[in-house]
């Protein structure tokens, strides 16, 4: 017993009383984070839920938006969700899959996708206000919905591109290869193998974008949201309401703050279950689609 | 004329010389195995002759490699056809994500078959090939996933052979796999030889004794030797493939 170490009794005592310790500290934090979340979900409900009523989202605000509901809001938020997809997800889908299969390496590469990352990190009102001079003046949209969609669909490029490549970053190579090995093209391997593949983490990822869209206010700010436009757009070139802008409206200006405010937490409740509800579709299509590709 | 020649061939994966002067002739319908330590450059050759290395960036080579008297390093080949000429089974089993038929009719569908019928019934043609049709026939619908590692490699044979090879690469196809997975592939290989070539990296020796007509014997980039497994194994020319068969080294 030559090696033998002399093991300080007091030791293990103090190793078990600061594991003790650190494990309480981490679950006491770990339980402020959850705590504050279910606060703010809390007082949101507790405030808003009174508001919320069938009239309340089938209708449009009404006597200088002191009452009546948020239904041009509502359609308004869900047409910028689709216009913005219908932007994001084919380009960014693409160049993702352009960066991760074709060109991984080269100084282009490269360069796109710091720009893609420094893309990510720009303010949302600098999108709102390049969208305004390009989209709104240079292109002449005007104020309107095909603006604002185009505008969140740039916002939400660097998420889509960037999920997109993550996700078949880590297919390994081993299944490229079996597929190129059958004499199949680089073009069948990837939609026949490494997309659906991808496919789960891939759809998350355009959800979670649709989730981030829905709240944005600063790019629809000069680019789409209509102060109040109680009808419901009859083209992609007319201004829409929106919700997160409609909450700043009615919590800041208007004609009686106070008359307002329940109907302020309603569009609050009404916003955050949206974003609930895209998050709880996400889950369900990543399992849809890992079904789908026979992971097991 | 060789099924397979290649010719003073060297290549390099950047500035690292990873096969030197290597020249070898393989016969149609013949087995024929490399040995060799690990980074001796015998999964390099193997991925040369279906074009595998042309995924890996910064590499060059020069020689040639003759598949039937046609170099397939021509600017005119068509690599996807070379592919399905020249099949490939992998180390790892790589089973697509897919159901067991799916699999099988993956090659056939990416070259352009349609024919529900013609699909159907080369599916099963292969998996019995491959002795895996009387395990899975029950179950053709079911994820290639849910089977073992030993089936999973059976049917990536059976897959590779569905598109109709001439030749067969296997780099280290029962590394793998536990012993009696291990034979079955060994036993495979003994009846595919009679429809195709095949080329098989192996760092189990009594694998390559079992399996293969000739042996290559690579060391540090360098063909030490190549000829009759037998001779290889009871009387080899060279020094270095003598102790590396008798286990001295490697």
């Amino acid at each position: 017993m030559e090696h033998f170490i002399p093991y300080p009794a007091r030791q293990g005592f103090r190793k078990r009383w600061s594991q003790r310790a650190a494990f309480l500290l981490f679950r006491l934090f770990s339980l402020v984070v959850a705590a504050t979340l279910v606060i703010i979900l809390g007082f949101i409900v507790w405030k808003g839920a009174g508001a919320i009523s069938w009239e309340f989202l089938t209708e449009a605000p009404s006597n200088g938006m002191t009452s009546g509901g948020i239904f041009p809001a509502l359609v308004g938020t869900l047409l910028l969700m689709l216009g913005s997809a219908l932007v994001a997800f084919p380009l960014g889908i693409m160049s993702g899959i352009y960066m991760n299969e074709y060109a991984t390496r080269g100084w282009l590469v490269r360069f796109i996708r710091i720009m893609t990352n420094n893309l990510a990190g720009i303010p949302s009102i600098v999108f709102g206000l390049f969208g305004m001079a390009l989209f709104v003046q240079y292109l002449g949209f005007g104020d309107s919905i095909l603006a604002g969609s185009l505008t969140l669909g740039l916002l939400s490029l660097p998420l889509v591109i960037r999920t997109t490549e993550e996700a078949l970053k880590d297919i390994p190579d081993a299944y490229r290869e079996g597929s190129l090995a059958l004499g199949a093209s680089k073009l069948q391997t990837i939609r026949k193998v490494i997309l659906p593949m991808g496919m789960p983490r891939i759809v998350t990822g355009l959800i979670l974008s649709l989730g981030r869209v829905s709240g944005e206010t600063a790019p629809i700010l000069f680019t789409c949201a209509a102060y109040f436009f109680p009808q419901l757009p009859s083209s992609i070139f007319d201004p829409c309401m929106a919700l997160p802008y409609h909450l700043y409206v009615i919590s800041t200006s208007g004609t009686d703050l106070e008359a307002q405010q329940p109907l302020a937490y309603g569009t609050a409740l009404v916003l955050v279950a949206i974003i609930l509800l895209v998050n709880l579709l996400a889950n369900a299509l990543r399992r849809y689609f890992q079904h789908k590709v026979k992971m097991k | 004329m060789e099924k397979i020649l290649i010719r003073d061939v060297n290549f390099w994966y950047g500035d690292f010389h990873a096969l030197k002067n290597v020249s070898l002739g393989i016969e149609e319908r013949e087995v024929v195995a490399f040995i060799g330590p690990s980074g001796c450059g015998k999964s390099t050759l193997l991925r040369l002759l279906n074009r595998m290395n042309d995924l890996i960036p910064a590499t060059r080579l020069t020689g040639e490699i003759l598949l039937d008297g046609r170099d397939i390093y021509d600017r005119q080949e068509d690599v996807d056809r070379l592919r399905k000429e020249v099949g490939m089974v992998f180390q790892r089993p790589n089973p697509f994500p897919k159901s067991i038929f799916d699999n099988v009719a993956y090659g056939l569908r990416v070259n352009g078959i349609r024919d529900k019928e013609f699909i159907a019934h080369r599916v099963e043609e292969t998996l019995r090939g491959a002795a895996l049709w009387d395990e899975v026939k029950d179950k053709l619908k079911a994820s290639a996933f849910a089977l073992s590692g030993g089936q999973q490699q059976r049917l990536c044979i059976a897959r590779a052979m569905a598109v109709a090879p001439s030749v067969l690469l296997m780099d280290e196809p029962a590394s793998a796999l536990d012993p009696i997975s291990t034979a079955k592939i060994e036993e495979l290989i003994r009846e595919l030889r009679r429809e195709v070539t095949i080329v098989i990296v192996t760092h189990n020796m009594q694998q390559a004794a079992r399996v293969s007509d000739r042996t290559a014997f690579f060391y540090m980039g360098e063909m030490v030797e190549y000829g009759l497994t037998k001779l290889i194994f009871t009387d080899p020319l060279k020094e270095a493939t003598q102790n590396y068969i008798t286990g001295r080294f490697g």
